[in-house]
């Protein structure tokens, strides 16, 4: 194969190794605080999509233009937002459901999905049409050859690492990244120890669903497309990564995000047969894997099989 | 309140002449009652299709009642279809057991008209379809019974593939979703541009809910076809347009039916430019009879417009009470007169029906967006050499 086009694929590969990595450490940061599964994520990052669609339109009519100053504050207020939202549905439907069985909040926050996707689609304007996002990222490209190389491909990339680094280091680095590591640990001596557990809970919630606002405005800004149904296979996809990554840990999440970019890049590209079968392929390898090893491939020190 | 009592009486008088003049007429010309039915959606989301082709039928029945030189009085009994198969049969057996009705004109929605062509054929009812596109509920049985005026997605690749080879493309890459609808289009232009010369560099079954084209897309970036062929509907349609402009594939992006709709020019902004497409039927003042028919529509007052379909309606509507002149009301013979139509002339242009009850000739529009709207290729800029197609010279 010519080098110009193995690079174009391990860069598609890549940029969608990213999303679906900002999407799994939401899923590892919820399970690794409460043990919960919240099937909600995928249409949480929907709605973090279209917030950053409302909010450019408003700054339009505003008349704030600048395209820079313009991706600052939408990806600044999506991720406000959409934290906000992330912290009252932890509030609301997932501590009350605190000792309940699992399954319940699994139900709960599945439901919660479908109520938040059928919201976009009735509630924003002609929302179950695909709506066009904005460019607003430079469009200059390098080609080499075949290769293809975006500046604004380049800088989500980028700004996606920078947003994971960033979340590693709130983890190990800070204060508050102890208490929430305490909590994950043990939540009976993270409370005896003067930790509190509802706001942390809290907290984290509206870390991971900020990430997801993020991972769905780089959704938004690289594909220019964004529609009601979005979240519903990232959501799966970012499930099924942290799950193979080894749920609970970060680095897992993020391993387990390119890896299954990389089998459907595979899978379309490689395999003789039709691209009709990519995700048939990739679910394939995935299930393959889990029954290699039930607990992913980066284990938790303590670690649950789900 | 006396002049209110008057009224009523004068009214009352009024209604009693007229009434009186009715039957005096009626007597007069003494023609026997005739009912034909009518099936479409009356309500749900395609409702203002299934009301204009009711209107548009209704309306042949009008046209009909009023010519001196029509042997019957026509009745038309209307059931409603929802869009949903299962009411759809409930509807079709209702009209069907009818033994007052002689023929009917029904359904505009491809799932309902595949799910009742056999009770159409238990009962016996000759039936033309007036919207349903696709192939399988004339090609998909023998029933004498079923008939067609509108074109099926096997008209429109035929149309597409002469098309396009008649602009000079040579290869094609193949992205189709996995739905029948997808399927059948893929089926249908693969072997129609085969036929005439073209060439297919490879096809690619998606999913209908995929995001992410990049890799397909590379693939085609790698075999450089002059053109991408996409049997689907918008929302991915909007997705791999703008996914073909951020990896500079400049291939040309043909659709199929599925994405002529305006969130198509509105998902993909300045990149709809030069998309072309095509969709059975054609806008109604296009057709041979169009203005005739609207002209007619219009002079009716019905409330609401005919729609896409309407004319094809009146079309067939009229092509079941002209079988019905020629033979009186008995099925059987309704349906062989149906049966035998070949180069009939109608508002939507010639009609001559296979030995599946298929209008051979049926209509096929080309359209190309220009400037943000989806306009008819011979009306275009690009149809006179001023614009010109992605790849051509």
């Amino acid at each position: 194969m010519d080098i110009g086009f193995l690079a174009q694929y391990v860069m598609n590969g890549l940029m969608l190794g990213m999303m679906y990595a900002l999407v799994a450490v939401g899923f590892t940061l919820f399970f690794g605080v409460l043990d919960v599964i919240k099937f909600s994520h995928g249409d949480v990052l929907t709605v973090g999509a279209f917030a950053a669609l409302a909010t450019y339109l408003g700054l339009e009519t505003a008349g704030v233009t600048h395209p820079a100053v313009q991706v600052l504050i939408i990806v600044v207020v999506s991720m406000l937002v959409i934290g906000l939202l992330g912290a009252v549905i932890a509030k609301t439907l997932i501590l009350p459901l605190r000792s309940a069985p699992p399954l319940n909040t699994l139900l709960i926050t599945l439901m919660l999905g479908t109520v938040l996707r059928e919201a976009v689609r009735l509630f924003y304007p002609e929302g179950a049409n695909p709506k066009p996002f904005p460019a607003l990222l430079p469009s200059e490209s390098l080609t080499i050859g075949n290769f293809n190389l975006r500046l604004d491909n380049v800088m989500m990339f980028v700004a996606g690492a920078l947003v994971i680094v960033g979340t590693h280091l709130l983890l190990n680095r800070t204060k508050l990244g102890l208490a929430i590591r305490s909590v994950a640990q043990d939540e009976e001596t993270a409370k005896t120890m003067g930790i509190n557990f509802s706001l942390i809970v809290l907290i984290t919630f509206a870390i991971g669903s900020a990430l997801a606002a993020f991972a769905g405005v780089m959704n938004g800004l690289y594909y220019n497309e964004i529609n009601f149904g979005m979240g519903l296979l990232l959501g799966v996809i970012g499930f099924s990564a942290a799950i193979v990554g080894g749920l609970g840990n970060l680095y897992g999440a993020i391993l387990g995000g390119f890896l299954f970019a990389g089998l459907q890049t595979i899978g379309a590209v490689a395999l003789p047969f039709a691209s009709a079968y990519k995700d048939v392929f990739a679910f394939a390898v995935v299930i393959a894997i889990m029954a290699w090893r039930p607990t992913g491939l980066i284990q938790e020190k303590i670690s649950e099989r789900v | 309140m006396l002049t209110g009592k008057f009224s009523k009486i004068a009214r009352t008088g009024v209604a009693a002449a007229f009434l009186a003049a009715m039957v005096g007429a009626g007597n007069a010309a003494a023609k026997d009652k005739v009912a034909v039915g009518f099936i479409g959606p009356l309500t749900g989301g395609v409702s203002a299709n299934g009301i204009g082709g009711r209107n548009s039928a209704d309306l042949a029945v009008r046209l009909r009642n009023k010519d001196p030189k029509a042997k019957y009085e026509y009745e038309l009994v209307v059931q409603d279809d929802e869009c949903k198969p299962n009411i759809g049969v409930q509807a079709a057996t209702k009209v069907a057991a009818d033994r007052k009705v002689v023929a009917a004109v029904t359904h505009y929605c491809s799932a309902v008209a595949i799910a009742t062509v056999d009770t159409y054929h238990k009962f016996g009812l000759p039936v033309v379809v007036w919207g349903a596109v696709l192939p399988e509920i004339t090609y998909g049985n023998k029933y004498k019974e079923v008939h067609r005026v509108n074109g099926t997605m096997i008209n429109q690749n035929q149309t597409a593939s002469d098309f396009v080879r008649g602009q000079g493309y040579e290869t094609w890459a193949v992205i189709h979703d996995t739905t029948d609808y997808g399927k059948g289009h893929n089926k249908y232009f693969s072997e129609n541009v085969k036929k005439r010369g073209g060439k297919i560099l490879a096809t690619f079954g998606v999913t209908a809910e995929q995001q992410d084209f990049t890799a397909e897309l590379t693939k085609i970036k790698e075999l450089n076809p002059d053109v991408i062929y996409f049997g689907g509907l918008t929302p991915i349609g909007v997705r791999i347009r703008s996914q073909m402009d951020k990896l500079g594939v400049n291939a040309l992006f043909q659709g199929t039916s599925g994405i002529v709709s305006d969130a198509f020019i509105e998902g993909t902004g300045k990149l709809a430019e030069g998309v072309v497409a095509f969709r059975e039927g054609a806008p109604t003042e296009k057709l041979p009879g169009g203005k005739y028919f609207l002209d007619k529509y219009q002079a009716e007052k019905y409330d609401s417009p005919p729609e896409a379909y309407g004319a094809f309606a009146f079309a067939a509507m009229n092509l079941v009470l002209d079988a019905i002149e020629q033979h009186g009301p008995n099925r059987k013979k309704v349906r062989a007169e149906l049966n035998k139509t070949s180069g009939r002339d109608s508002i939507v242009g010639e009609i001559t029906f296979d030995d599946h009850g298929q209008n051979k000739v049926a209509l096929i529009t080309k359209y190309v967006i220009q400037d943000g709207k989806w306009v008819v290729w011979e009306d275009s800029e690009y149809a006179t050499g001023k614009r010109k197609l992605a790849g051509q010279k």
